[in-house]
């Protein structure tokens, strides 16, 4: 169900707005229209609709009107044109008192500092939305409070922002916006004053509560991996347009225009690089022509302690190791098929990396890449991470 | 060319300011005199209950709170004790609790006008606009000339020192707060909005307690300015440790003019010292 809809949405900031208008539709750029008039462009005609329980990412660098448009939709800053409907009500024409309740009862905004009140505990916080719609003094307290016992920081209730770490200061964040039970929230960068890897919690803690609460979600950042992992449909700005929106598999593989296949070159290698970027030619031994004293041979030479099985086909039936070819050495074994094992893990070439490290760290051997059947490669640890660590220049590995 | 100067006539400036003072005075002479007998004896009347106080309770007092106030250190309380006294044994007690009331009175007025005003100024531009060159002109005139209007308004005694004191001391109160909204954080005033908060709720709730020690900042340099002016104000008539100052000056005598100085520099030091310590973190 539709939540949410931007029509035709311009924001312009700056006294002669009317004649920057006049340029942008000329497709003026955006440095040319400051010098011009001295007004700056925060969003042009945007355009788009939010789905009730989506995760909606914008994205964009910085100064690409991410901010401003995510405050047009609860009118922190007024819209120079165009219109905004909430469930159908078109929010750009309420009078004030209209547009309180609604940011009371309808949406609670995230920040990317946190935005908390220092000179209230973290309790007198979670409780500043339901305090400001008059709710009374124990109702708020409990809701506050149940809402901090979600976050896991009750404990903390009676301290002050300063006293926590920045990761628990958006929890903070977070209870607070959700002690109202809002039906939209707004998050502006609210992962990204974080490091990495509290960083992931937090959007897991978010993938976990949207799976439990379903919220409107409008969340903002700059970072693509951020917006893959957590966005049902992302938007790319640029300049205050939207460039494109859709499904992060939808930007991936068919992006728009060059501007957004540049940015997307910025994604974790490990999300784009797949089995057959990384994967390296395998020491093969065959089934059935080769004996141990084959595969002893060729272990010396490669100084390798594993081949890979394969018939005549190259069918993938498993591995040997070199232990085992010395006793069938040792039992004048003619061939190595008696001694072949397969619990070997086996993977696709098109599977991203991301995917394949769970699998080759659990594994003791290395992981083979297998197309119908067919061995295509083998997959080793150290070559792996080296890929990822060599990002900068890993552009020769996509060929 | 120095012709053509001199044929401008003198514009009459002078004039105008004088009879609009004269029109003023007439006009409010009912509200002015109210004013002045009632502001009179309500001040008379605290100043008879602080002298009614015995010297040596007061003086404990003092440095009781100074010891608060101070987070349990024994500089002020000690300073307060020994200065106090020194002023008691000087026999300028009771001319110190007129300078306490006075300066008591002037503070709260100026505050009680300036914090709004500070907190117009910062919500509106174009009030900012109109009321920083005011206030320029207020804190670069010299004392004196508000014992003008003063006089013309009240005649002589208290109110028309509070009148003045009101007038030169209330620009660093209005200042500090205006500045002190203005600087809280841009994403705290959003988050206050975006809960919906009301304007007031907004001020109260958020703007108000994260100013407040730039606000107290103003406060204590308006009560500052304000018993600055007492030696000014007692040329009007205003009764207090100042009209010593000023006799003694008057007279040329050195010894008593530096007796009541001492007093007036004591006593300010306990002020700022405690108005100050109002204002730290606990
Ligand atoms: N209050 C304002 N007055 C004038 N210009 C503004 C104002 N707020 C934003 N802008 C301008 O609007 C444009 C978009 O800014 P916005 O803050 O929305 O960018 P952003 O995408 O959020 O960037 P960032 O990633 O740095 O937060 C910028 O060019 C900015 O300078
Ligand atoms: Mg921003």
């Amino acid at each position: 169900m539709e939540k949410l809809r931007v029509e035709h949405v311009t924001k312009i900031f700056g006294k002669q707005t009317a004649q920057a208008l006049k340029l942008v539709e000329q497709q003026k750029s955006k440095t040319e229209i400051l010098e011009k008039t001295g007004a700056t462009v925060g969003v042009y005609d945007a355009n788009f609709t939010v789905n009730e329980g989506e995760i909606f990412v914008i994205m964009g660098l910085s100064g690409s009107g991410k901010s401003t448009l995510i405050r047009l939709l609860n009118r922190l800053i007024d819209p120079t044109s165009g219109k905004i409907h909430i469930d159908g009500q078109n929010i750009t024409s309420l009078s004030k008192g209209e547009l309180q309740n609604i940011r009371r009862e309808k949406m609670s905004m995230v920040f990317q500092n946190f935005g908390l009140f220092p000179h209230r505990t973290i309790l007198e916080n979670t409780e500043y939305g339901l305090e400001v719609r008059g709710i009374s003094k124990e109702q708020r307290r409990l809701k506050a409070e149940k809402a901090l016992q979600n976050a896991g920081l009750l404990a903390y209730k009676d301290q002050y922002p300063s006293q926590l770490s920045g990761g628990m200061q958006q929890r903070v964040g977070l209870a607070r916006a959700l002690a109202n039970d809002p039906e939209i929230l707004l998050m502006d960068e609210a992962f990204s004053a974080l490091d990495p890897l509290i960083r992931k919690d937090m959007q897991d803690e978010l993938l976990e509560l949207q799976a439990n609460v379903q919220k409107t979600i409008i969340f903002i950042t700059h970072d693509l991996n951020e917006a893959l992992r957590i966005g049902d449909r992302i938007a790319i700005m640029k300049d205050g347009k939207i460039m494109q929106i859709g499904t992060g598999e939808e930007i991936l593989t068919n992006p728009a225009n060059d501007y957004i296949r540049t940015f997307l070159e910025d994604v974790d290698r490990s999300k784009v690089l797949t089995a057959e970027n990384v994967m390296v030619r395998p020491m093969t031994v065959n089934i059935e022509n080769d004996g141990p004293k084959v595969a002893l041979q060729r272990m010396r030479e490669e100084e390798i302690s594993v081949l890979i099985a394969v018939d005549k086909q190259r069918q993938f039936k498993g591995y040997i190791t070199a232990n085992d070819a010395l006793e069938g050495a040792k039992n004048g074994l003619k061939s190595v098929q008696s001694f072949v094992k397969t619990d070997m893990p086996t993977v696709d070439s098109t599977t991203v990396i991301q995917d394949i490290l769970p699998i080759i760290s659990d594994s003791p051997t290395p992981v083979a890449v297998v197309d119908e059947g067919k061995l295509r490669g083998i997959l080793i640890r150290g070559v792996i991470i080296e890929s990822l660590a060599s990002s900068s220049q890993g552009g020769e590995l996509n060929e | 060319m120095n012709n053509f100067l001199n044929n401008i006539p003198k514009l009459e400036v002078a004039d105008t300011v004088e009879n609009t003072m004269d029109w003023l005075t007439k006009t409010f002479s009912g509200l002015f005199k109210v004013m002045q007998t009632g502001g009179k004896s309500v001040m008379e009347s605290v100043t008879a209950l602080l002298t009614a106080v015995p010297p040596i309770v007061f003086i404990l007092v003092v440095a009781i709170l100074a010891f608060f106030a101070t987070r349990r250190k024994f500089g002020l309380p000690v300073f307060s004790i020994f200065g106090l006294l020194f002023i008691y044994n000087q026999g300028l007690w009771e001319q110190l609790m007129n300078t306490f009331t006075l300066v008591l009175f002037s503070s709260i007025i100026a505050i009680v006008l300036g914090v709004p005003i500070g907190i117009l100024m910062s919500k509106n531009n174009v009030a900012e606009n109109s009321i920083k060159p005011i206030l320029d002109f207020m804190q670069t005139m010299p004392g004196f000339v508000y014992l003008i209007p003063a006089v013309a308004f009240f005649g002589i005694g208290v109110v028309p020192g509070v009148f003045a004191s009101v007038i030169f001391a209330l620009p660093p109160t209005v200042r500090f707060t205006s500045l002190g909204i203005r600087q809280v954080p841009k994403e705290l005033v959003e988050a206050a909005d975006s809960f919906g908060s009301t304007g007031a709720q907004k001020l109260f709730k958020v703007e108000l307690p994260l100013a407040k020690s730039t606000i107290m900042a103003g406060i204590n340099q308006t009560v500052l300015l304000s018993l600055s002016m007492v030696v000014i104000a007692s040329m009007i008539g205003a009764p207090g440790l100042g009209r010593e100052v000023l006799s003694a000056l008057q007279r040329a005598q050195v010894g008593n003019g530096f007796v009541a100085g001492l007093s007036l520099v004591i006593f300010a030091i306990i002020v700022d010292r405690l108005t100050q310590s109002l204002n730290q973190k606990k």
